[in-house]
């Protein structure tokens, strides 16, 4: 693409004005920060060390940084200026995202095994795979409340609590198992959801938010404090997942045991030899995989189906206009109330198969940081859009996992480089690029519920965000 | 008043007083609007309209007084003690709104979908029949489309039905908001300035579609306008309030020529209204730009 009219001498001046005003601004901040250091020498003296290569190296970052986002801008700019203004249409990729995604979550474990052998299970399918599932649940979950129905929601972890201790209270007192405790957890959690709607129904915005955040600090308080009842700061144990009832363990009655007998059974009956599983333990961890993702498809698959229902649309009508929506006879009470019981309903869903997961349920895993991330999730993905919230929930988690692997770097910056250190500092970059390069989210378009002559995609400029 | 045989009132508004801290905004007032009939509701900026409107549709309670919506099968409900939701959904009385309220990020068609939600909502057997996507429901739905459609040809949007509301130009909203109010099947429509920022051609369309409305849907009109031309032409009756009280009360003639009314738009006498016929473009221009009244916002 060519564009002679960008390389003026003028836009030229002000790039290099700018990177300078960058270099200044950096060399002041990397300068003390990066460019000194103090250690101890053996006379338990500070001494001052120099480290100008640091400092540059972070200052040339920042002026790369600079110019790749002038440059974006600028290409920006011009496409505006020169394309025509089409429609906002579904991209080919956009068309097959969907279905690949899909696909690959299906096949991923199996690729795993494929490429690194089971002994990668425990990273890449228990750490990754199921991490982000979770979290791509949760951000669905989140999205009905928020992407939806525009109810700024900053508690959200509270639900997911509440879901982990129905699970594991339920199994420990009575006995039940995962699969009575996860639609009883769900319901819980629902029926959380809306006691937690009723105080705030006349509260929008910032208000709204305030509160959230308040109800989710005091689930988290509750969990760590009510040391009779939910065991405090040391947490509970709670079960292992079941296949149906069938245990993940190497016992006559476990899971392998059981697949043997199976496997046998047919193998006998076409006159081959009998097979026998040997116990493996990652047995479990490919189960819970495929269970998360059939919890997760499910959370989808409703909140689709809801969108194009009446109360789905209210929803949205809830977002773009409150009072219209009651001057049309919508009871805006119920509408939110549904809206945070079924929001609270899939994050119970997905709190039970965490505690499921983790055989082990403690107060740590629901703080406030934890609602955090997934609002950022959905706003990240583009309010209420699901392949973008999931993308946003790969970006997001499997972001954070990923740049745990930065070893590389030493190579650059000497063995005494500790690239942990700068996982956050990375990490919140490249939100921070993000947010510039897509204020309204990854997929920043709302496909209509129902149309009469064709489906046309709508811009984000009529799409409001809510008003809480 | 009319002169013709008394058709039965539709809304009756008794001794309505709405004060907001020490202000009244609306002092004692009382009307009628007819079955079958285009009622407006004029005077000047701040005279109390649009507060009238917002207890009409349950957004304001009333200080005091008593406002009765008579259903044809002789049902009456209390407008003044029903949430603002039940006035439509249960006295069917729907509304447009001064300042454009559109869905803006939903399609036209959603917008009047969104407006048939109770309808829809019984039908997907609160939403459980729906999801499990049982044929009752879809039935409904299809029943809301046509419903729509045929509204938007009446509208004359039926071309933008899957475009965002927020695209279309003013008119087209002005419209659609109508369409939006009439798919919630009201027996009364009350509209806050449907003429406001339409062109003279427009202005002609919006007193068609009135008028079909009235004609055609058996829906009673009560209207705030501004627009002269528009009040004169389509209103069977006319209620003109001042300072929050009524002044004047008949039809379109005798509100015309009540020295009260000319008063409270020009301050000038009789004689020179009578003289000059283009005086009606004049009253609609002092309605909109003569402050009269402290109380800022009307809505």
């Amino acid at each position: 693409m060519s564009k002679p009219q960008d390389s003026t001498p003028s836009h030229t001046r002000k790039l290099f004005l700018g990177a300078l005003l960058v270099a200044v601004v950096a060399l002041g901040l990397f300068g003390p920060l990066l460019g000194l250091k103090t250690e101890q020498n053996m006379d338990n003296q500070l001494v001052l060390l120099f480290r100008p290569w640091h400092a540059i190296i972070a200052i040339l970052a920042c002026v790369a940084a600079y110019l790749v986002i002038q440059a974006i801008k600028i290409a920006a700019a011009h496409r505006e200026a020169t394309a025509k203004p089409v429609a906002a249409q579904p991209s080919a990729l956009g068309k097959y995202l969907a279905p690949g995604g899909l696909s690959f979550v299906f096949i991923y474990p199996l690729l795993v095994i494929l490429l690194v052998g089971t002994s990668g299970i425990p990273k890449w399918v228990d750490n990754f795979g199921i991490l982000i599932l979770i979290y791509v649940m949760l951000g669905w979950g989140l999205n009905i409340v928020v992407g939806l129905a525009g109810l700024l929601d900053l508690g959200y972890v509270a639900f997911y609590a509440i879901g982990s201790y129905s699970y594991a209270l339920l199994s420990l007192h009575f006995g039940w198992s995962f699969w009575l405790c996860l639609p009883v957890a769900g319901i819980l959690a629902a029926f959380w959801g809306i006691l937690l709607g009723f105080p705030v129904l006349r509260l929008r915005g910032d208000y709204l938010a305030i509160v959230t955040l308040a109800f989710g600090e005091i689930i988290y308080l509750v969990a760590k404090n009510w040391k009779d009842f939910t065991g405090g700061g040391a947490g509970i144990s709670a079960p292992r997942i079941t296949f149906f009832g069938i245990k993940f363990d190497g016992t006559p009655d476990g899971f392998a045991a059981w697949l043997s007998w199976v496997l046998s059974g047919i193998t006998t009956t076409f006159g081959f030899d009998p097979v026998t599983i040997p116990p493996a333990p990652w047995y479990r961890t490919m189960f819970l995989y495929y269970v998360i993702v059939v919890l997760a498809l499910m959370t989808a698959w409703v909140t689709l189906r809801l969108r194009r229902l009446p109360v789905g649309r209210a929803w949205e009508a809830l977002r773009e206009d409150e009072i219209a929506c009651r001057s049309l006879g919508i009871n805006t009470t119920n509408t939110k109330l549904t809206a945070f019981a079924c929001g609270a309903f899939f994050g119970g869903l997905a709190g039970a198969f965490f505690g499921a997961r983790q055989g082990f349920v403690d107060p740590e895993g629901f703080k406030f940081i934890e609602s955090a991330i997934i609002l950022a999730i959905v706003v990240l993905g583009g309010m209420g859009s699901l392949i973008g919230v999931a993308l946003a929930a790969v970006a997001m988690q499997g972001g954070t996992e990923i740049l745990r692997e930065l070893d590389f770097l030493k190579h650059i910056f000497g063995d005494d480089f500790k690239p942990e250190l700068y996982r956050m500092l990375i990490f919140g970059s490249a939100m921070v690029i993000i947010m510039l390069w897509k204020p309204r989210g990854f997929v920043s378009v709302r496909q209509p519920t129902a149309f009469l002559h064709e489906k046309k995609a709508i811009g984000v400029d009529n799409v409001k965000e809510g008003h809480g | 008043m009319t002169g013709a045989v008394n058709p039965g009132s539709v809304l009756t508004v008794e001794h309505l007083t709405v004060r907001f801290g020490g202000l009244t905004a609306v002092n004692d007032l009382s009307f009628d609007v007819r079955h079958g009939q285009i009622t407006g509701l004029i005077g000047p900026n701040g005279a109390g309209k649009t507060t009238v409107f917002n207890c009409i549709t349950g957004f304001y309670k009333p200080t005091t007084g008593l406002l009765t919506m008579t259903h044809q099968n002789g049902k009456s409900f209390y407008l003044d003690r029903m949430a603002d939701f039940q006035v439509t959904a249960k006295a069917r009385v729907a509304r447009t709104f001064q300042n454009i309220r559109l869905f803006s990020g939903m399609t036209v068609l959603e917008n009047l979908l969104v407006a048939q939600h109770n309808m829809l909502m019984q039908a997907s057997g609160m939403s459980v029949a729906g999801v499990l996507g049982l044929p009752a429901y879809r039935h409904a739905e299809d029943g809301a489309k046509e419903r729509a459609a045929e509204w938007l040809k009446r509208v004359n949007l039926y071309d933008r039905a899957d475009d965002a509301a927020g695209e279309l130009p003013y008119g087209a909203q002005r419209r659609l908001e109508i369409a939006r109010a009439m798919c919630t099947d009201p027996v009364l429509l009350c509209l806050d300035e449907p003429a406001a920022g339409l062109n003279p051609r427009e202005s002609a369309e919006l007193n068609e579609l009135l008028l079909s409305i009235r004609e055609s849907d058996k829906t009673s009109i009560l209207l705030i306008e501004h627009d002269m031309s528009v009040v004169m032409k389509i209103c069977d009756h006319i209620v003109v309030l001042e300072y929050g009280q009524k002044i004047s009360d008949g039809t379109p003639e005798q509100v015309k020529s009540d020295p009260r009314v000319i008063a409270a738009y020009l301050g000038v006498d009789d004689s020179e209204i009578e003289s000059k016929p283009e005086i009606a473009e004049l009253v609609s221009e002092a309605g909109a730009e003569i402050p009269q009244h402290k109380e800022g916002g009307r809505s």
